[in-house]
């Protein structure tokens, strides 16, 4: 049996089991951290850092979603330069692809864009990379469009994890990582793709999304890890 | 050297310059319009999913989106090959003529009126929306109220005013609330009301702008607009008709898809707009206006009653085919009378209220024409797809550029007319930004360019210095 231990978040002592991620045990408490790329039921790779938490006695931030708890740990969830890091953060997601919010899919339910409305980021501080990002339309009924993918691999670890097809993953490394499906195939060849819809439940951003819907009309369902995993893509 | 810089008066939507080049003697020798912005969309489109479509058109304009959805949206129906069920069309259709009548209001009451009422040669610093509210407080109070009145239309359909999502390819997202309805058909007489008070005004006071109306671009053109089977004014669904000068009916463009046999584009130098003519007649003898003048002109009649009323005597009084470009603003207050009697009959239609409003489908023809008629003048967009619906290629034709070459010749004319190098004058040069206006032009989104901007105008004298500069 995991062994009980007890840690301090923003100076309220917490009950704890070894094991548990600072995350987890955070917001079992009530507490809030931001965070991108982890989802409950998935493996956590802290891939998005918004999650960072600062640790008293370790000289760096932390990613929340990552970390196990240890006895006696003090976590602070909140500060000015947790705040400065975080808006930081988002600042690269919007500046590194291509987000016109106003005529995306996800306009009003996107993770990323309700981060920045919450950090109070009203514009960019950083030069827009502008970069040429191929729109995947090959599938029958849904989309990639790299220009809004923000590289969380919720999509990735949702296929392999629940689904077990194991469609996605990240190819080449730093600013040219590009999500992957199955050899680099367009997504309608690829054959070991269910067409169960996951990936794009979990999407936290437009980059995923069913075809046809208008501005503002994608709402995604990424609450629950149990009902997605009962999901077939609109088949028994 | 003299140099005048009247700044800044903002009273138009969009970017553009005007050059008027004088003789050594002083006098006139040509003019350019040039419209110098451009930041093209097209880029930026291809490779989208066709559906993106609708949103992004619309946000190249912030003064018309709704027509620019329209248009869109249709262009979309095509590509789906879908019929857009009954409802969906009307609603659309009452979105419109919301549309239609926040534009017209716009355009009159604060770009027109201080002109009109205040006059032309009038303090430029009170030649503007404030100082009619200073001297006209009620003319002042009633273009408020009927602009409020468009976008309440507006927004109780769509819920949101500025770039509504409500208007989607095969038909609307959500069907009309009873409760909205009802508002709407409430507010509605006093619109009305507005609309004939403000007919009644403009007609007391048209007959001093004489000289105005004989200069203001009176060179016969052909007009093009929409028009349905029974040749009645169309804004939201027709078929595009040319007339030539003197009201004979040159053709009707029968299927969107076919609007290139008629319509040719020419680029012209030193400006990014485009000139589009009528392909039967040439480039040199193709020049057509569209708009509020040209739809009142093309058509039979109107299709509602007050309207019907208001634009018999208005062709009683300029004849059947109005000419001066003034007119614009008359042809304008008739439309918005239309559009507040079309909305009313829309609303009273019981079948407004019908739940089924949406068609869907993929992709199922490459190409799609969308073609409505804009406040200022017929808008088309065209686009081709491939087979899995990513946009290759776009078109789009603005009221704007249908009218390039006419307003052009307009400013030609005005400026003859008014301009006289050896005594500047503001009031000349407002004149020629005036006609300017009379076309309400809307220039960012002729360019596709994003953003809000100016027109400039220049005097050059025969040696090529600028002798006076008007911003507004
Ligand atoms: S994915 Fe989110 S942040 Fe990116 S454009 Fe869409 S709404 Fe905006
Ligand atoms: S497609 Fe969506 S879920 Fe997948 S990595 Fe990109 S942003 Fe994340
Ligand atoms: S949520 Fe922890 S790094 Fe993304």
């Amino acid at each position: 049996m995991a062994q009980k231990v007890s840690i301090r978040i923003d100076g309220e002592y917490v009950g704890a089991k070894e094991g548990q991620t600072i995350l987890e045990v955070a917001r079992k408490a009530g507490k809030y951290i931001p965070a991108l790329c982890y989802m409950e039921g998935l493996s956590a790779v802290g891939a998005c850092r918004l999650c960072i938490v600062e640790v008293s006695g370790v000289g760096r931030l932390l990613p929340a979603c990552t970390t196990p708890v240890q006895d006696g740990m003090s976590v602070t969830t909140n500060s000015e330069k947790l705040a400065r890091y975080r808006r930081m953060v988002v600042d690269f997601l919007l500046s590194e692809r291509n987000h016109y919010c106003a005529v995306c899919v996800s306009n009003g339910h996107c993770e990323l864009q309700g981060l920045a409305q919450k950090f109070g980021i009203t514009h960019v501080h950083y030069g827009y990379g502008y970069p040429k990002m191929p729109v995947d339309l090959s599938h029958e009924r849904f989309v990639l469009d790299h220009n809004r993918c923000i590289l969380c691999t919720r999509c990735v670890r949702v296929c392999a994890e629940v689904e077990g097809a194991h469609v996605w993953d990240t190819a080449s490394r730093g600013i040219r990582t590009m999500l992957t499906g199955e050899l680099n195939r367009p997504w309608g060849a690829i054959r070991s793709c269910t067409g169960c819809g996951k990936c794009v439940q979990v999407c936290p951003t437009g980059a995923m999304a069913e075809k046809g819907w208008a501005v503002e009309e994608m709402t995604k369902r990424s609450d629950s890890i149990s009902w997605l995993a009962t999901q077939r893509g609109g088949r028994e | 050297m003299e140099k005048i810089v009247i700044n800044p008066v903002t009273r138009i939507e969009g970017h553009a310059k005007i050059t008027i080049h004088l003789n050594p003697d002083g006098r006139v020798s040509r003019t350019h319009f040039h419209v110098t912005q451009v930041r093209g969309f097209e880029k930026f489109t291809e490779g989208r999913p066709y559906y993106e479509m609708p949103a992004i058109t619309a946000r190249i304009c912030g003064i018309c989106p709704i027509s620019h959805l329209l248009a869109s949206v249709k262009a979309c129906d095509e590509i789906m090959a879908v019929r857009v069920p009954p409802t969906a069309a009307k609603l659309r259709e009452l979105l419109h003529c919301g549309q239609f009548i926040q534009s017209h209001a716009l355009s009159f009451f604060h770009l027109s009126a201080p002109d009109l009422l205040l006059g032309m040669d009038s303090d430029p610093a009170r030649r503007n929306v404030l100082g009619l509210l200073d001297k006209y407080p009620d003319i002042a109070r009633d273009g408020i109220a009927l602009r409020k009145f468009g976008q309440c239309v507006i927004q109780r359909l769509a819920k949101e005013r500025v770039h509504p999502s409500w208007t989607v390819p095969g038909g609307v997202n959500a069907p009309l609330e009873p409760g909205a309805r009802e508002e709407m058909l409430k507010e509605l007489p006093g619109a009305k009301a507005i609309a004939r008070r403000t007919l009644a005004l403009f007609k007391s006071v048209v007959d001093e702008f004489q000289e105005e109306i004989e200069n203001f671009g009176t060179d016969p053109t052909m007009y093009a607009g929409l028009v349905d089977h029974g040749g009645r004014l169309q804004l939201y669904d027709g078929r595009i008709r040319f007339m030539d000068s003197e009201g004979t009916v040159l053709s009707e463009v029968d299927t969107p898809a076919s609007y290139a046999d008629y319509i040719g584009e020419a680029s012209l130098p030193d400006s990014y707009l485009k000139a589009p003519y009528y392909k039967p007649a040439g480039y040199a003898g193709g020049v057509y206006r569209v708009g509020p003048l040209a739809r009142l002109n093309v058509a039979d009649s109107c299709g509602t009653p007050e309207a019907d009323h208001e634009f018999g005597e208005y062709h009683q009084r300029f004849g059947r085919v109005v000419q001066s470009s003034f007119q614009y603003h008359y042809a304008r207050l008739i439309e918005a009378l239309y559009a507040i009697e079309k909305a009313e009959m829309l609303l009273s239609d019981p079948s407004i209220l019908g739940k089924h409003v949406r068609a869907k489908a993929g992709v199922n023809a490459l190409e799609g024409v969308g073609i409505a008629e804009a406040p200022r003048g017929i808008l088309i967009h065209h686009y081709r797809v491939d087979e899995k619906g990513a946009i290759q290629w776009a078109n789009l034709i603005i009221a704007t550029g249908h009218n390039n070459l006419a307003m052009n010749r307009s400013i030609e004319q005005v400026s003859r007319h008014f301009v006289d190098g050896s005594r500047l004058k503001e009031g000349m040069l407002n004149r020629v930004s005036a006609v300017v206006r009379a076309y309400d032009p809307c220039l960012s989104c002729s360019t596709h360019a994003l953003g809000q901007t100016a027109l400039r105008i220049q005097l050059i004298a025969a040696d090529g210095t600028v002798t006076d500069e008007l911003r507004t």
